[in-house]
């Protein structure tokens, strides 16, 4: 079976900036990595990478066997099979939880309406959030804002989940929920990668963890060597001022 | 001075005259706004594509808006009203009410196609990437997400042009069609007193009040929409 996700020799920059040098990962199916790096190391333009909303400059990125950047590719079928979680959740303001749900199933897989919604209910059911399905998303907290989102991307069936920093915008009493429901999903099999600041989270739930440093990865691991005992002098650095702002 | 603006008995009976007068006023602002309403969407729309292949569409809709922005209505209003039934083509409509309503859709189209553009860019790029990142298409992205977020926060100012287009119907009564402004400029003219234009004036302020309301109305009830819990 192929890789689930391969990166090879990924660049990327805006104007000057480079803010990928090369990245080269792979996640087997079934498999949970998480991203570490200080803000701006490249954890987010490499999550924007793989669900194409940025193309990259060079390299390549293959999903499930498919090169993904090859020339010609539909990048809305290919985002289809790749569910993205943003920080900020953006969700749509306008919709209600059930309509923001359902809308790619409707509108990008073509489902009915009424097959849409049952999944969308059960979906939510699934996450507690079946009672919140006619509220409107400024009703509610951002971690229920947060499982809304998570739930949006997984409508649509994903074989592969991106989360990025998905707990940055929250506040500390609001994390455990969110972290609750992608622990799930890890546990359910989803492979996911995923961009974090949440270290003792990313200890518990990765298979492997990736230090970026300066738009490369700069060491990988399961998660206890790279979180305690790290090769390279940057991520212990990295690590130190970690473990000096009481996050890990 | 009572005597010249505020007649009452002149008032009253050149009211009926100029109220009849004022229906042609309602129809051709009512006719023109649904045009506008489409047609300057879709030239916000053309000006919003991005990527090099669409530079003729965006600079045809820089090119029409610079223009319709930029020359006087009445002198659009003129040119039309006056210059298109005289080229005597069969298939040319004579009538200087469609040529006037002709003349109002292109001048508004240009300023309401502002209006929505800017609703459109106060979209944030976030919402968009967030449908697109679903598998959504650029076009139904836009039509679902970013357009009716961007046509609710408008909503004001569209009001606002709306009320312009409203008064500028008086423009037409310069080619002749008998509106509002055109009926009170006859009933004056006949007696030397002006409480006919007071009485048009009354007219154009009652139809503006109820619409201001109106969006008040509208924009409230969205607000309350978004904050209350649903279903």
């Amino acid at each position: 079976m192929p890789d689930a996700l391969v990166v090879e020799g990924v660049h990327k920059s805006f104007g000057d900036l480079q803010v990928l040098r090369g990245i080269d990962l792979s996640l087997a199916e079934h498999e949970v990595v998480c991203l570490i790096g200080a803000s701006g190391s490249g954890k987010s333009t490499l999550l924007r990478c793989v669900n194409l909303l940025e193309p990259v400059d060079s390299g390549r990125i293959v999903v499930e066997g498919e090169e993904i950047t090859a020339r010609g590719v539909d990048v809305n079928r290919i985002r289809r099979r790749i569910g993205i979680v943003f920080q900020a959740f953006n969700l749509f303001p306008h919709m209600s939880v059930l309509a923001n749900v359902t809308l790619a199933p409707r509108l990008a897989l073509g489902k009915a309406r009424a097959e849409a919604e049952a999944e969308a209910t059960a979906l939510l059911e699934r996450f507690g959030l079946a009672d919140k399905r006619g509220d409107y998303p400024d009703r509610l907290s951002g971690g229920q804002q947060q499982r809304v989102a998570i739930v949006r991307a997984l409508a649509m069936r994903p074989e592969l989940m991106l989360l990025d920093e998905v707990t940055s915008a929250l506040d500390p009493e609001l994390v455990a929920e969110v972290l609750e429901v992608i622990r799930e999903l890890a546990d359910g099999g989803m492979t996911m990668l995923i961009a974090t600041h949440e270290m003792t989270f990313a200890r518990d739930i990765a298979d492997r963890v990736c230090f970026l440093d300066g738009g490369a990865i700069l060491e990988q691991g399961p998660p206890a060597k790279i979180l305690s005992e790290p090769a390279e002098p940057r991520t212990q650095q990295f690590l130190q001022r970690i473990i000096e702002a009481g996050r890990l | 001075m009572q005597r010249t603006f505020f007649d009452w008995g002149q008032f009253k009976s050149s009211m009926p005259e100029i109220a009849s007068a004022f229906l042609l006023n309602v129809k051709m602002f009512c006719i023109a706004e649904v045009f506008i309403l489409v047609l300057a969407l879709g030239l916000a729309v053309m000006r919003s594509l991005r990527g090099p292949v669409f530079f003729p569409v965006r600079a045809l809709g820089i090119a029409y808006a610079d223009f319709f922005r930029g020359v006087p209505t009445i002198l659009v209003i003129a040119l039309l009203g006056f210059g298109a039934p005289a080229l005597q083509l069969k298939s040319v409509p004579l009538s200087t009410t469609f040529w006037g309503i002709v003349a109002l859709v292109l001048v508004y189209t240009a300023y309401v196609s502002e209006v929505y553009r800017a609703g459109i860019e106060s979209v944030h790029p976030s919402q968009e990437a967030a449908a697109r990142s679903l598998g959504l298409t650029h076009w139904q992205s836009l039509r679902k997400v970013v357009l009716p977020q961007a046509v609710r926060r408008v909503i004001p100012p569209l009001l606002n042009d709306f009320i312009g287009l409203q008064k500028d119907t008086a423009l037409v009564g310069f080619l002749g069609s008998i509106e509002a402004f055109k009926q009170s400029q006859i009933d004056a003219a006949a007696t030397f007193n002006y409480t006919p234009f007071v009485a048009a004036a009354v007219l154009f302020v009652a139809m503006t009040i109820p619409l201001a309301r109106f969006t008040d109305w509208l924009v409230e009830r969205d607000r309350r929409r978004r904050q209350a819990a649903g279903i």
